[in-house]
């Protein structure tokens, strides 16, 4: 069996599957974006744009984009029936409000209590942005994080406590990463999947935090072929 | 009746002082009022503090005016990768920044239009932006208190108007638009057309005229 962590595709893939049929979802920057590619057959997402979309459709074919229909990142995109537009008020008040099912976000960090870091790299040059993150990481009914398990040079993302500017405390429910998908509970850091050739100890390895592990932690499921 | 619609964007700019705070509708490349900001850096106004999501994106929206060294304090939610004119002055310490929540933005002017001097919010608790401010809980929650945020002028982007300057605005083009039209003292909006009074079905108005005060109709983004 091959021993691959999984790719940025496959983590978003991975993470679809947590969506709800007829949720409402926000897809933050990076790997999250990626999410709207694999939406179980059968499943109808409305997809909310902070900037006041909700039902967001697949990225515009070229030559058929309308710029002043885009998404958080600048794409045009489209609109799937039933969708509507509203101001960024508005758009917030789905956010801040515990109106969105689902949010995800990327991260630097989250800590083992659901802290998020994922606005600023310390030390870094410029101003950073926060945009619509603080927002969406306080406001969403269940904020899951998707995100390569270890920074490019091995440093744990999943860590006791984040070093890296906050974006919001206590508000992360689980975490899906090239590893493992790994659930924030009172008790701590539940270890619910790995991925596929990977072991429970292995993911500790590569995770500040304790693990709980239970007895038969299951692998991921994805597409075959996607390996 | 007094006549809001001015003959083009240097005429409707041509009063605003040094020393003015504006805010800026857009996102994402998206309502940006871009004749209003380049009549602004044609006028040379300096000194102005810009309220905007968004700090530009190379010399274009509120780039230029970053480019002509015209802003001295910018409150911000994402300046933004490609605000390279922004960085460059906030790297040399020219221009002072409030960075803020998105959505705390958007409340601050909302508030400001609603007439609430301050309200609190979870967003922000325990990160650098709680900073300074007054925390407690309330209803069992931690929250920071945040003041509302108003401003001299809106310069804002919208779809139509009428003539009395009731707004209409194109899909993801509304964004802030509405929310900077209520939260200033003056608000110029430019459109792609100017329609009759009446014309315009009283159901489907998003920004009513009451908030606008003056319009210019000009072609292209």
């Amino acid at each position: 069996m091959s021993k691959q962590r999984l790719t940025r595709e496959q983590i978003a893939e991975r993470a679809a599957q947590e969506l709800p049929d007829g949720g409402c979802v926000n897809l933050g920057f990076g790997i999250p974006n990626l999410m709207s590619n694999y939406v179980p057959a059968g499943k109808t997402i409305y997809f909310h744009s902070e900037n006041g979309i909700l039902g967001m459709g697949p990225r515009a074919k070229p030559g058929e984009e309308d710029f002043d229909l885009v998404d958080a990142m600048k794409v045009p995109v489209t609109v799937i029936p039933g969708a509507a537009f509203f101001n960024q008020a508005e758009a917030h008040m789905m956010t801040r409000g515990g109106h969105l099912d689902v949010a995800v976000l990327g991260a630097f960090q989250v800590s083992e209590k659901g802290d998020i870091a994922n606005w600023k790299v310390p030390g870094t040059k410029g101003s950073g942005g926060i945009g619509g993150a603080m927002d969406i990481a306080v406001g969403a009914r269940r904020l899951i994080v998707c995100m390569e398990h270890n920074a490019r040079d091995g440093a744990p993302k999943v860590v006791r406590q984040c070093t890296y500017p906050l974006t919001a405390i206590e508000c992360v429910k689980a975490i899906i990463t090239d590893l493992a998908v790994i659930d924030i509970t009172a008790e701590g850091l539940l270890l619910r999947e790995v991925a596929p050739g990977f072991t429970p100890a292995e993911v500790q390895r590569f995770t500040e935090p304790r693990l709980i592990v239970s007895e038969n932690v299951p692998e991921m499921r994805l597409a075959a072929g996607g390996m | 009746m007094k006549n809001k619609i001015y003959a083009g964007g240097d005429e409707v700019v041509a009063d605003v002082p040094d020393g003015a705070s504006i805010m800026f509708g857009g996102f994402g490349g998206a309502g940006f009022p871009n004749n209003l900001i380049r009549a602004l850096a044609r006028r040379g106004t300096r000194n102005i503090t810009a309220i905007s999501n968004n700090c530009g994106s190379g010399d274009n929206e509120l780039g230029i005016l970053f480019k002509n060294k015209q802003i001295r304090k910018a409150h911000a939610s994402f300046p933004g990768p490609t605000a390279n004119h922004f960085q460059d002055c906030y790297g040399a310490g020219e221009i002072e920044l409030e960075l803020m929540a998105q959505g705390i933005l958007c409340e601050r002017l909302r508030a400001q239009a609603a007439g609430i001097p301050a309200f609190y919010t979870t967003v922000g608790v325990g990160t650098e932006v709680a900073k300074g401010k007054e925390e407690r809980v309330v209803r069992g929650k931690r929250c920071i208190l945040e003041s509302a945020l108003g401003a001299d002028y809106a310069f804002i982007k919208a779809w139509k108007a009428d003539r009395i300057g009731n707004l209409i605005y194109r899909k993801a083009a509304r964004n802030f638009n509405p929310l900077m039209a209520a939260a200033a003292e003056t608000t110029i909006v430019e459109v792609d057309e100017i329609v009759e009074v009446g014309a315009l079905d009283p159901e489907v108005i998003i920004t009513p005229s009451i908030f606008v005060d003056r319009i210019v109709q000009v072609p292209g983004r």
